[in-house]
């Protein structure tokens, strides 16, 4: 199979797909299934996956078959997301939860350096990293890009952070296709799906008894080796190919891309920037469930007699207000300058900054938004009469 | 690249710092002082360079830290002899610079750095060199004002203009007969006057309008203080006929990883901390006047 590298392009062309035609790709059956789990734990993963949580599609360790959300599915709308039972038993029948695996690469909190006190001063230590590697089972494309992206952020020719580092060098990345698609998804706006086809190690479509595996790397194919896998008939393939299909079919969301680094800085002082300020409640949700996200704060966490001191990363938020604290006073005062930060960020400096948009398309800002915010609407609201 | 790609290792844990000194303490006015530092390991003190207009992050444990422009010039500690010291001149401003305040002589603190791009020393050679400063702003300006004065061969004029708000908010005082010595103008103005104080009043703009002699064509305009005191000197030097690609200005926002990983320091499409704090004006012009950027 060719190896390919690319990034998400926020020029919004659609990249080139791979092929799981006959001879291109394995086939494992759902029956052999609990197998490849059992191999990942064996070859020292700790696998993490889709599963149940608190009444909605999250990720988190993934043991036996039965883990998985077999059988539900969600519904997706701006600001409103809903577990529903399939009229199928289908394991991946669904498309994103909350969670990202940034959680996992990057998590929300960490421990990053360490200070000591001694008798002649400060003793400043690095922390070590002990997490075992993680197998990520389910990554769908616009995650895969989404990784892509936090590496263009954490791992630059400037600094490279440690800690992501390690953990993205260990991590086995299991794609799984989406085989539908929500109201809230644009991938193909971006540019990065619905069909995996970069930064995999393993890439499967779900069909009704088994799966067909693509490989991507050699690290892909060494996982295979000793397992049931066998060619994928012509007809697995062709259940497979419409089963994605049916994925970029659904997608009804778009974003047009278009200038739209030159479209959000040429206009911001644009009334709609006041419109959305009216709505939003800065309560930085669409932060925290974006997959790219990156912006974090560290704290000073001591213990009781203040000897030892540990710099703990978290997730911060351009929402917060006191995120652009300066000399006394805040720069962005007011939620108007907040979301302005955001989008613009996002969908234009993250080009300047890191040569790719910051989005990916894969609307969980729009779901997890309490009041609906859709920032395509917004776009295309500013597109519509620019100044 | 295989397509898992695997990036490469580039650089240690951003986040942390060197365990440092505070040799001693120049107490400039009531809420401003300069710490003359040493990085504890006298290995790294010796190794440690930084150009012109670069920052250290001061790192005060349990408290946090600060982004703190290099001072450093000449001979270091230009009241005395003997090695260098990495010099921050730091204003009273909130937790970390009062957690600094209270170290005091011999306190110990984590340094990092340094970081962002420098003033234009290279890319100005064989300009007249005009530096315009406003209060505590002339903090960052002070490196430079040393590195101008030790290669006087490639900037046939150096010239200073600094105002402050009161006589007693004007920085380095004392250095001032030595810059004039080796060759700098320098021309200070006060918002307000007190007894005893023979300059002019007024803001630094006025400074800039009234300058002579004046060859924009040949002059180079670096500026850093308040950003409303930059807008105005700025606009006062283009009308005056200098080109924008002439002006460079020193931007500050809320540096905290100081490496572009943190999202705290951003403005408009920059991050301050890793494409400045040192912009040519022409690059972030449009996004000087928008309000809450
Ligand atoms: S901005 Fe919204 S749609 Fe884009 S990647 Fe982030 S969460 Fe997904
Ligand atoms: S856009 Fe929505 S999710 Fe984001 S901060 Fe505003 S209200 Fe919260």
């Amino acid at each position: 199979m060719a190896e390919r590298e690319t990034k998400p392009d926020p020029k919004g062309k659609s990249l080139p797909a791979s092929d799981d035609g006959p001879g291109a790709a394995g086939w494992i059956a759902k029956s052999d299934f609990q197998s490849f789990l059992d191999r990942l734990v064996a070859l020292g993963y700790r696998t993490i996956g889709p599963t149940l949580i608190q009444g909605a599609i999250g990720y988190d360790e993934i043991r036996q078959v039965d883990d998985l959300p077999k059988g539900w599915t969600e519904h997706q709308s701006a600001g409103s997301y809903r577990l529903v039972r399939r009229d199928d038993d289908a394991w991946f029948g669904f498309n994103l939860g909350p969670h990202s695996w940034k959680r996992y690469l990057f998590p929300p909190q960490q421990t990053v350096a360490k200070a000591i006190k001694r008798d002649d001063g400060w003793q400043l230590d690095d922390v070590e990293d002990a997490e075992p590697p993680f197998a990520f089972l389910g990554v769908r494309a616009c995650e895969l890009a989404a990784i892509l992206v936090q590496d263009r952020v954490f791992l630059n020719e400037h600094h490279s952070d440690p800690i992501y580092r390690r953990r993205r060098e260990n991590a086995l990345l299991i794609a799984v296709n989406c085989t539908q698609a929500a109201e809230t998804c644009f991938c193909t706006s971006m540019g990065t799906g619905p069909r995996c086809v970069v930064a995999f190690d393993l890439a499967l479509t779900e069909t009704e008894l088994g799966f067909t595996v693509e490989i991507g790397s050699p690290r892909g194919a060494s996982v295979l080796a000793g397992l049931p896998i066998r060619e994928a008939a012509p007809a697995e393939c062709a259940e497979a190919a419409s089963a994605r299909q049916q994925a970029e079919d659904q997608i009804s969301k778009r974003l047009d891309t278009t200038d739209i680094r030159e479209l959000l800085l040429g206009n911001l002082d644009h009334p709609q920037w006041d419109d959305v300020a009216e709505r939003c409640l800065s309560c930085t949700n669409c932060t925290m469930v974006c997959p790219t996200c990156f912006c974090h704060s560290v704290e000073e966490v001591s213990d009781l007699d203040g000897g030892q001191v540990d710099r703990v990363r978290q997730w911060d938020s351009c929402f917060n207000a006191r995120f652009s604290y300066m000399n006394g006073g805040l720069v962005r005062g007011d939620v108007r300058s907040r979301y302005r930060q955001w989008l613009t960020h996002k969908l234009a400096g993250w080009i300047d900054q890191f040569d790719t948009s910051g989005c990916v398309g894969c609307g969980r800002c729009i779901t997890w938004c309490p009041v609906g915010i859709d920032l395509t609407a917004e776009v295309a609201a500013i597109r519509e009469v620019p100044k | 690249m295989t397509p898992s790609a695997n990036p490469v290792a580039v650089a240690a844990n951003p986040w942390l710092a060197r365990p440092a000194t505070i040799e001693s303490i120049t107490r400039e006015f009531t809420d401003v002082s300069t710490y003359h530092l040493r990085f504890a390991d006298p290995e790294i003190d010796s190794a440690y360079r930084f150009r012109a207009g670069q920052f250290n992050m001061l790192y005060v444990p349990g408290v946090g830290e600060v982004a703190i422009g290099v001072s450093t010039g000449g001979p270091g500690r230009p009241t005395e002899d003997g090695p260098p010291t990495w010099d921050h001149t730091v204003r009273l401003a909130g937790q970390v610079t009062a957690a600094l305040d209270r170290l005091g002589i011999g306190g110990s603190l984590g340094v990092r750095g340094p970081y962002g791009e420098p003033w234009p020393l290279d890319s100005c050679a064989g300009d007249e060199i005009l530096l315009v400063a406003g209060g505590t702003g002339l903090a960052s300006l002070r490196a430079a004002v040393y590195e101008l004065l030790a290669h006087r061969d490639r900037f046939p004029r150096v010239r200073l203009l600094y105002g402050a708000r009161t006589a007693d908010g004007l920085l380095y005082t004392s250095e001032y007969d030595a810059w004039t010595a080796a060759g700098m103008e320098i021309d200070t103005t006060v918002d307000r006057g007190s007894p005893g104080w023979q300059g002019h009043v007024g803001v630094v703009t006025q400074l800039l309008t009234r300058l002579r002699p004046w060859d924009p064509e040949r002059t180079s305009l670096w500026c850093c203080g308040p950003e409303v005191m930059m807008r105005f000197a700025v606009r006062a030097a283009l009308a005056r006929g200098l080109p924008k690609e002439r002006v460079w200005v020193s931007m500050e926002r809320n540096m905290q990883c100081a490496v572009g990983l943190c999202g705290h320091c951003q403005f408009g499409p920059e991050m301050i901390c890793k494409s400045g704090p040192v912009y040519r004006f022409d690059r972030i012009e449009r996004y000087l006047n928008v309000e809450g950027l």
